[in-house]
């Protein structure tokens, strides 16, 4: 097995994905012979051709409504948005159409695809490039919204999310893309979409997470467990539909929960999270339910972002005060 | 041309046609192509323009500079852009408001933006959007081709109030795919809006040429379905960009209407600093482009006409490195703001629900740099 880091995971699955089926198609901008920006298509061109992999005009609206249109014709597009920030022309597209062309044709028309993303900042990137926007796509039912955490999940998420039936929109956090290495069978083998992931076992609190913010919980995880405190740490995978149940079992055996995510708080995910718990578990909670998220702010240029991001001293303390309750 | 049915029931005839007209002053090493347009007696206009595109050409090296050694973030240089940028600078008057992507900052430094602004906002710092002399003028605009509704907003601002002002909209080739690009021309058409728009074609978008953009023999064409006047310049000629832009704002603020003008020119840089260009094209095809560069073009032009030599080329020169390295220092030594700072701006007044976030932004602020 190679070691690799999450972009070269995500360039294997798809082209493990396009060598098992010729029905999957990559587009986006830069995706040709310029890999994409990050090099996660690096090579795809050169391998499957231009018709499988196609540069695309400058224009977000057109990459979502060309993948509808694609999919609804029995091909597989994997479209890339080059940044988050960039989604927002394409907002039209995914909501009105590929969100419930499903359901508004009652099954006969149906859309399989992909559009993956950057997602998240740290990187010192220029203005609009650092956007964490999970919540606005979680709220339109019919799509599936993932992200993964590390190069194997990445890899076995994104070939669920290909050959899932549904839309998929994966976010891949920045952070992440060359963090750190790690062994990945490239063996087709698929994650489960829906599902969370236990990154650590504990029995004290519930940390629950995603995206890149499951470094810095578990790094918390670590310190607080110098102090005797044990967390549980859960990476949601995937935020829309999310997998209430193992978060609920993981809050009910802890009685604790903290949520962190990079996202500003307003409507985050981390919210329907606290909210869901709270229905279901509140009796099994020994304390009052917290978030760690970024600010309620505009998404600040690259000098203060490590002030927006919360980090590993905000999630210890948020636990610790969990524990003092 | 347009094929029709062979239908023997059918009847055609044409109902619309249309031509773009490509103007260029200078040919590639300087000499005037035909007669010239009358401003150019202004020597000194001439020597401003030269000057400017000097300033932002040495500014530019010194912010790839920066970056590479790790004192700026991501940088789109304007490498190649000098004429197209300065030439509308020069030809906009202030009260005009401008709309650019990210490249401009030969038509910014022209309006008045600091070198500082430029450097704070590819450094991360927000403040680098002040623009003191130039308070109407947009910042930046990253998200493509969404600047181009704005302008035409604050071209119909002007036009309900009936101030004879003009909007001035940059974009690339790459965003005349955008559907916020044929949106704004259209309403500019229908309205008669005082807006110019000013394509700057250099043939690439990042990786994508501009063949890979549109089929559209011209992009200034694009502005015909509009029904706007259009037209192509030569981009690396700052006299014709000047003198093309300068008739078009005439139009428009006597109640004449838009205008595209696309200006043909070339990206010779990287598409910023985390780009690799050599990826996707060739040399041969950047030292071709190289060749007809617009600086040197300049500089022989007023050479001939004896406005300008050596010796003035020497002090230009020293004096763009003193002015950058002030502004470097500056930069340098500027502090980073405050975590209020991310707060203070939202809104007109911090609505109270946001004082606990505010405060707890400022127990973990990270060490200054
Ligand atoms: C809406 C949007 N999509 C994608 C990007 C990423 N991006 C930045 S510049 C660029 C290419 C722009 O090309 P062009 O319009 O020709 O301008 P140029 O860079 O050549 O000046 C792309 C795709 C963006 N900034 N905004
Ligand atoms: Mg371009």
């Amino acid at each position: 097995m190679a070691k690799m880091t999450m972009v070269e995971a995500i360039n294997m699955a798809h082209a493990w994905e396009m060598a098992r089926d010729p029905s999957v198609v990559v587009l986006g901008e830069d995706v040709g012979i310029n890999g994409g920006v990050f090099r996660a298509t690096v090579g795809l061109q050169q391998r499957f051709g231009k018709q499988r992999v196609q540069d695309t005009p400058l224009a977000e609206g057109l990459i979502a409504g060309t993948a509808v249109g694609l999919a609804a014709q029995g091909l597989r597009p994997v479209a890339e948005i080059q940044f988050m920030g960039f989604i927002y022309p394409a907002l039209d597209q995914i909501a009105s159409h590929m969100a419930r062309l499903r359901n508004r044709t009652r099954g006969r028309l149906t859309c399989p695809l992909v559009m993956r993303m950057p997602h998240g900042g740290g990187i010192h990137a220029p203005e609009h490039h650092s956007e964490s926007l999970e919540a606005l796509l979680c709220h339109h039912p019919g799509l599936q919204v993932v992200c993964p955490s590390s190069p194997a999940r990445a890899y076995g998420l994104l070939l669920a999310a290909i050959r899932s039936p549904d839309p998929v929109l994966f976010l891949e956090p920045v952070r992440l893309y060359r963090f750190a290495r790690q062994e990945v069978a490239d063996d087709g083998q698929a994650l489960p979409l829906g599902r969370c992931f236990v990154l650590r076992e504990g029995s004290d609190l519930t940390l629950v997470t995603w995206g890149a913010m499951t470094v810095d919980s578990l790094k918390a995880a670590e310190q607080l467990a110098a102090e005797g405190v044990s967390c549980e740490v859960l990476d949601v995978g995937t935020l829309s539909p999310i997998d209430f149940d193992a978060i609920l079992d993981s809050v009910v055996k802890t009685g604790r929960l903290v949520v962190v995510h990079e996202a500003a708080r307003n409507c985050g995910v981390g919210a329907e999270i606290a909210a869901t718990v709270a229905e279901h578990a509140l009796y099994d909670l020994l304390a009052p339910i917290r978030r760690v998220t970024g600010y309620d702010t505009i998404m600040p240029l690259y000098r203060l972002e490590h002030d927006y991001i919360p980090g590993v001293a905000r999630i210890v303390d948020a636990v610790r005060a969990a524990m003092a309750e | 041309m347009f094929k029709c049915y062979d239908s023997p029931m059918s009847q055609h005839h044409v109902v619309a046609r249309f031509e773009i007209a490509y103007r260029a002053c200078l040919d590639d090493d300087g000499k005037p192509i035909g007669a010239l347009p009358e401003f150019v007696e202004d020597g000194e206009l001439l020597r401003r323009m030269y000057r400017m595109m000097v300033r932002a050409r040495a500014f530019d090296a010194k912010a790839v500079n920066l970056q590479r050694t790790g004192k700026l973030g991501t940088y789109p240089s304007c490498l190649g852009h000098e004429a197209a940028h300065v030439g509308v600078g020069a030809a906009m008057r202030p009260e005009d408001v401008l709309f650019t992507v990210y490249r401009e900052i030969g038509t910014k430094f022209w309006r008045g933006v600091g070198l500082l602004d430029i450097l704070l906002y590819w450094g991360g710092d927000e403040r680098g959007t002040l623009y003191e002399r130039t308070p109407q003028d947009f910042p930046f605009c990253v998200p493509i081709g969404s600047q181009m509704a704005h302008a035409a907003g604050a071209a119909l601002a002007m036009q309900i109030r009936g101030e004879p002002r003009c909007a001035l909209a940059f974009i690339g080739d790459g965003g005349t795919s955008q559907g916020a690009f044929y949106e704004a021309i259209n309403l500019a058409g229908v309205k008669a809006l005082p807006l110019v728009c000013v394509i700057v074609n250099n043939r690439w978008a990042i990786s994508v040429p501009v063949t890979a953009q549109s089929a559209a023999q011209t992009l200034a064409q694009k502005a015909v379905a509009a029904g706007i006047p259009a037209l192509q310049v030569d981009g690396n000629d700052v006299l014709v960009v000047y003198e093309a832009v300068a008739e078009a704002l005439a139009r428009a603020r006597s109640g004449g209407g838009p205008t595209v003008i696309e200006a043909l020119t070339y990206r010779l840089s990287d598409h910023t600093t985390s780009d690799d260009a050599t990826r996707y094209r060739s040399a041969q095809e950047v030292e071709a482009a190289r060749r007809v560069e617009p600086i040197a073009r300049m500089r022989n032009f007023l050479s001939a006409r004896g406005l300008w030599d050596g010796a003035a080329e020497e002090a230009l020169r020293r004096e763009c490195s003193d002015e950058i390295e002030t502004a470097v220092q500056q930069y340098l030594s500027t502090p980073k703001q405050s975590t209020d700072a991310m707060f203070d701006y939202l809104y007109a007044q911090l609505p109270p629900t946001l004082r606990a976030q505010r405060e707890e932004a400022r127990r973990y602020a990270a060490p200054g740099h």
